[in-house]
This record gives C-alpha cells, sequence and structure tokens, in this order.
C-alpha cells in the first residue's frame, strides 16, 4: 500500500535531484547545445527580418509562419530543457501544458479572427 | 522509478503532509504561478495580435527599430537582437547555476548567480536605452515632448496617426516584461546574497536557485514571445 513513488514528505524530495559529476558534464553538454541552437535561432530570424522586405505580400506570410515556427521550437527547449520541465513527472507536465496550451490557443483562435473581422469593417 | 503504481490507499493518499508529482510544494507552486503568469503575458500578446490584425496600418519594426548606441548607422532590430542575445545568456548561466547546485558546489553557484544577476542588469540597462531611443521618436530629440512617442502620441503611425495602439502596447507590453525582469534581479541578487552566506548549503540543497531559475527562464521564454511578435512578425 505504501509504495507510491510519488508522493514525498515535504522537502524531502529536494535533495534527491543532486547529482554527481559525471551526470553534471552530460547535462552541461545538453546546455551548450540548447544555447547554440538558440542564438541560432536568433541570428537566423532577425537575418530574415533584414533580408526579407516585408512588403512583398508574394512571400511575407511564408516569412511570419517562419518566425512563430521558430519561435515554438525555442520555447520548447527554453521550457522542456532550461526550465527542466521535460525531466519533470509527466503528470506534472500534463498539468501545465494542456490546460494552458487549450486555452491559449482558444484565445487566439478567437480574438485574432475577431480583429480581422473588425478590421475589415473599419477600412 | 515505475511509472504507474496501482496500489494507493485512498484514505490516506489525500491526507496532507506529502508531496504529488514528484515536486516539492514550492516548485509546484512556483509553477502554478509561472502558468498564471504566462496568461497574463498571453492576454496582453493576443491583444496585441487583435489590434494588429484590425489596423488599417501598422508601423514596421524595421523602420522603428534601427538605433544602436554611438553609431548613426541604419541597424534594423540588431539592437533589439542583442538584448534577446543577453537575456539568453543570462538564462543559460541561471541553468548552469541549478546545476552548480546539484553537486552542492558553493563557489559555482556563486559565480554563475553572480553573471545572471549582471546579464539581467545589463537587459535592464538596454532598455532603458531602448525606451529612451523610442520615446524621442523619429526626430531623435528626447527633450521636444510635442513629437514625442508617448501613450498620447503616435509619430510612427504615420498613415494614420490617430491610432494610438502601437505606442500603448510598446509601453505596456515591454514595460511589464521589463518589470517581471526587474523583479527577477531582484530576487536573484537576494539569492545570491544566501548563497553567499551558506544558508542552502547547510539546508542541504539548492531548491531556492531552481525555483527563482524558474522564474527567470520564465521571463526570457516571454521575451522570446515578444520579440517575435511585436518586433518580427
Amino acid at each position: 500500500m505504501e509504495n507510491r513513488d510519488d508522493l514525498i514528505v515535504n522537502d524531502s524530495y529536494a535533495p534527491l535531484v543532486n547529482h554527481s559529476e559525471e551526470e553534471g558534464k552530460a547535462i552541461r553538454k545538453k546546455v551548450w547545445f540548447v544555447t547554440i541552437l538558440l542564438s541560432v535561432i536568433t541570428t537566423v530570424e532577425v537575418a530574415m527580418g533584414i533580408i526579407l522586405s516585408n512588403k512583398d505580400a508574394s512571400y511575407w506570410p511564408f516569412v511570419k509562419w517562419s518566425f512563430i515556427i521558430l519561435t515554438i521550437v525555442k520555447a520548447f527547449y527554453i521550457v522542456m530543457e532550461f526550465m527542466h520541465l521535460g525531466h519533470e513527472n509527466k503528470t506534472l507536465r500534463k498539468l501545465i501544458i494542456i490546460p494552458y496550451g487549450f486555452f491559449i490557443i482558444y484565445m487566439i483562435f478567437l480574438i485574432v479572427m475577431e480583429g480581422f473581422k473588425v478590421g475589415a469593417g473599419y477600412n | 522509478m515505475s511509472e504507474h503504481v496501482e496500489n494507493v490507499n485512498p484514505a490516506t493518499a489525500w491526507g496532507g503532509g506529502v508531496s504529488p508529482f514528484k515536486v516539492t510544494y514550492g516548485k509546484m507552486m512556483m509553477w502554478f504561478f509561472l502558468v498564471s503568469d504566462a496568461l497574463t503575458f498571453g492576454a496582453f500578446l493576443v491583444a496585441l495580435g487583435f489590434a494588429k490584425a484590425s489596423a488599417n496600418s501598422w508601423p514596421v519594426a524595421e523602420e522603428v527599430f534601427f538605433h544602436f548606441p554611438m553609431t548613426h548607422a541604419n541597424l534594423p532590430l540588431i539592437y533589439v537582437a542583442l538584448m534577446t542575445f543577453i537575456l539568453i545568456v543570462s538564462s543559460v548561466t541561471m541553468v548552469l547555476a541549478v546545476e552548480a547546485g546539484h553537486r552542492m558546489d558553493q563557489k559555482e553557484v556563486q559565480k554563475w548567480l553572480g553573471w545572471t544577476v549582471i546579464g539581467g542588469a545589463i537587459f535592464l540597462i538596454s532598455q532603458g536605452w531602448e525606451w529612451a531611443t523610442f520615446i524621442a521618436g523619429p526626430d531623435g530629440i528626447i527633450s521636444t515632448w510635442a513629437d514625442n512617442a508617448t501613450l498620447t502620441n503616435n509619430p510612427y503611425n504615420i498613415a494614420n496617426p490617430d491610432d494610438l495602439r502601437y505606442t500603448n502596447f510598446f509601453f505596456f507590453v515591454t514595460g511589464f516584461h521589463g518589470f517581471h525582469v526587474f523583479t527577477g534581479v531582484v530576487i536573484n541578487l537576494l539569492v545570491f546574497l544566501q548563497v553567499r552566506k551558506g544558508v542552502y548549503q547547510a539546508r542541504g540543497h539548492y531548491e531556492m536557485v531552481e525555483k527563482v531559475g524558474l522564474y527567470w527562464h520564465f521571463v526570457d521564454l516571454v521575451w522570446v514571445f515578444v520579440f517575435t511578435f511585436f518586433y518580427l512578425v
């Protein structure tokens, strides 16, 4: 009955995340990988913003969506690696991401759609 | 670690005294706070999306943010990219501080947390310069208030100067984020002083560094979105 391992008495859990020198080395390697990735993506975004004209309607929507996708890639790595959520309990991860994701996608859809309609009404 | 354990005594599982999800109470509450804060920022950015979608003209960021300190060259978005980079680097030093904490290496936590505080402070100073440049408006002179960018005047939207939403969103979105950076720097500094005193070394774990780290990464995360949705898209 008592062998449930996700319930831990108060903060006696906290020292359990401590790790050894070797494990630390692997973690630091991953950190540098994410750092380089985030820097490269930011550089690519800025370069796209400078080189590609936002007045050219033929490819600008494509550029816009690339920005949004690249941002989500960056956010994924920040949340999963830097904020360590990718290594937390699976239920905690779902508890944080699913409700937020649901509300924010719904809100974006609703309000931005409304924005386009209102804009069409003005102009 | 077993993924799924069936034998739970329902009479005692919710009796208190234990933390669910294999995290401490403090860390879980930090996550809950961050979710609610993320909804606030989400609301800001979605409102910005509404404004952009409904406006018949919206200033182009490359034509507004092209200044760089100590040069008159036209460098679109380079300064904002530099600010983004500074915040990412300070996020990296924070991860390294947390990692050093897990090895109970007081000296190293102190070093990386110190750099994180410095990175945050540099970001705040950069944002001060950014604001001053933005407020000065296209003429670049901040002392002439009438043509400055304020909450009641938008000199950037030439086609539709009565639409004040561009300057308002700039001040509110970057201002709210900047306030988060400011509180983050203050909290990081306080934790840095505790680390120096050896409080967490005596406690046997550096979870406090991990918790302020979560907040600091969140601030970086929000900036990534502000950068995309205010400056790029």
